[in-house]
């Protein structure tokens, strides 16, 4: 026992040196239980945020307004679902399966992006959520490259590509809006008002409430605080939206000049936390819907596995 | 007997290149239904990239419709203000999605007939035309190389699956026969050599699909006519529900720019 605990003194160790020389950990190295689990909760949580947030843009794909707007989101909605199983297998490295993850997802013990608990409601949600919510996610993500398990690190370097494309999508269909009708002009004002708090809830609780927040940021897992982050989104948005030339969505929003940021409004951490917990506008119905497809596709599972079965007691049959 | 609102004032050409640009923006819109619904996560991606393979030849049909009308209207135009009795698709891609089984049956049978269909059209004497069908056949025939294995793992996977896929054909086999029925119109163009002549191409077609059922024991027969009508906006119930869906915005609030 003795030199065990003496083998895993030196790995701790090894492992430590590693981070703080600013080494990617890799799928085979050695790392502490609690960094695989960390790193499994968040990037799942990650993959999952991809993927039922195919939901609410899938909302749109059948009423987009023209055909190179439906080619756009469409595509678009490919890649979160690229990213999803990109995700996926990057989380399967730590030894757990899709499979598992997606249990625990259905369960409500793995969580995702809350942003996707709020309903679209009109066409500018599209433009909200491309512009708002993957501009928050780049934010976040840009860090991330640099983050010290080298697959997650990896798929962000790519996804951040794809993420900045996504965004300035959904800033040109602003725009257009911004610049369209009044009725139109409300639509994207409205869609804004409505997605601006909760995409600053992406970024999660302040950093003096978050219970992962210092752990993560020792194992460089995470590279900047919530409330950092959250910062940069504000003061890199809000010159967007006196371009677009609408209110803006909080009237605390300031420039202060001796911090030189922005101040703004405190973010109602009770809504935040109701959403967390399962009970925004739309979780019962993104869980209910990720099951009902995911029940009927097992027909199809159970026969691919019934094929290739049956593929392989052929070949083992000849063989014999 | 002709039922096409204002056809009479329609040249074939723009006919025909409608007919293909409505099938399929059909098709594409059907297939993207789709989107968080498929039985793996690699299959939302690969039915999206199907349907975005049509928005595609739907854009590009439309572009050429519009310029040859010559009318000042745009590809949105055409496809989000014209009426359930304008459309002029073949049937069987307005079908609604239904199943797996049934998506991917029906998504076979029209990349069997597409793989057809394009390889000669290629070779138009449109060069617009054999431009759009050069591009579009590259991706059919990726079309098929996935739609067959599935067809194959669905027919021999489980009974369930099976019976799925043999219910599937039931219910589509009276909507092939118009893949291959020619409108007067259209032939006008086969004789300037501009279109396909798609009557032709059905006993290649029926020869591969019973062939390729064949070989997993499911019989199909040659395609009879049965239903028919899509060319001349004569539809079934859903694609009134479609449009519906799919106009909306630019119905609600006409005129406006997106």
């Amino acid at each position: 026992m003795q030199t065990l605990d003496k083998d895993e003194a030196v790995e701790q160790a090894t492992f430590d040196q590693r981070i703080s020389d600013e080494q990617k950990i890799e799928p085979t190295d050695w790392m502490p239980d609690d960094y695989r689990k960390n790193l499994i909760r968040q990037m799942s949580q990650h993959a999952h945020s991809e993927v039922i947030g195919m939901q609410p843009e899938g909302n749109w794909i059948t009423r987009a307004p023209t055909l190179r707007r439906k080619a756009v989101l469409l595509s678009k909605v490919q890649d979160e679902a690229g990213h999803g199983l990109y995700l996926y297998s990057a989380t399967e490295s730590l030894g757990i399966t899709r499979s598992q993850m997606i249990d625990a997802l259905q369960s409500g013990k793995a969580k995702y992006a809350s942003i996707f608990n709020y309903p679209t409601l009109t066409w500018a949600d599209i433009g909200a959520i491309g512009w708002l919510v993957d501009g928050a996610a780049i934010v976040n993500q840009i860090t991330l490259q640099r983050t010290s398990y080298g697959p997650y690190a990896r798929a962000m370097v790519r996804i951040c590509k794809e993420e900045s494309f996504h965004q300035r999508q959904g800033y040109e269909i602003m725009t257009v809006l911004a610049h369209g009708t009044q009725v139109q002009k409300q639509m994207a004002q409205d869609a804004m008002n409505r997605n601006w708090w909760p995409s600053l809830m992406m970024f999660g609780p302040h950093d003096s409430e978050s219970a992962h927040s210092s752990r993560s940021m020792g194992w460089k897992i995470k590279r900047m605080s919530n409330d950092d982050l959250r910062q940069k989104f504000i003061d890199q948005t809000v010159p967007q939206i006196e371009a677009l030339g609408l209110d803006m969505p909080d009237p605390l929003i300031k420039w202060n000049e001796e911090r030189g940021h922005y101040d703004s409004g405190e973010i109602n951490w009770e809504e935040f936390y109701q959403v967390i917990n399962g009970a925004g506008p739309c979780n019962y119905q993104r869980i209910k819907h990720h099951k009902a497809a995911h029940s009927e596709g097992e027909w199809v599972r159970e026969a691919v596995r019934s094929y290739r079965q049956k593929q392989q007691d052929k070949k083992t049959e000849n063989a014999a | 007997m002709n039922n096409t609102i204002k056809s009479n004032e329609q040249s074939p050409l723009y006919r025909f290149v409608l007919g293909l640009a409505d099938d399929s923006v059909v098709l594409s819109h059907r297939l993207s239904e789709w989107c968080s619904n498929a039985p793996y996560l690699e299959e939302d991606i690969a039915l999206s990239n199907i349907a975005l393979d049509y928005v595609g030849r739907a854009r590009m049909f439309y572009q050429y419709a519009a310029e040859v009308e010559g009318k000042g209207r745009s590809e949105d135009d055409l496809a989000y203000l014209r009426s359930e009795r304008e459309f002029t698709n073949l049937l069987i891609h307005e079908l609604p999605k239904g199943d797996f089984g049934f998506t991917m049956v029906r998504q076979f049978l029209l990349d069997a007939f597409y793989n057809l269909y394009l390889t000669q059209l290629v070779d138009s004497k449109d060069e617009t035309i054999a431009a759009i069908a050069a591009k579009a056949i590259k991706e059919t025939r990726y079309h098929l190389k996935r739609s067959e294995p599935w067809i194959r793992q669905l027919s021999e996977g489980t009974e369930e699956s099976r019976s799925r896929i043999v219910r599937a054909l039931e219910e589509l086999k009276d909507f092939v026969g118009e893949m291959f029925l020619m409108e007067e119109w259209e032939t006008s163009l086969v004789e300037q050599g501009i279109a396909i002549d798609r009557a032709a191409l059905q006993p290649d077609w029926d020869r591969y699909i019973q062939g390729f059922l064949g070989e997993s024991g499911i019989e199909f027969g040659d395609a009879q006519l049965q239903i028919r009508g899509g060319r001349n906006g004569i539809h079934t119930e859903h694609l009134g529900h479609m449009l519906s869906e799919m106009q909306y915005l630019q119905r609600t609030h006409p005129g406006m720019e997106w």
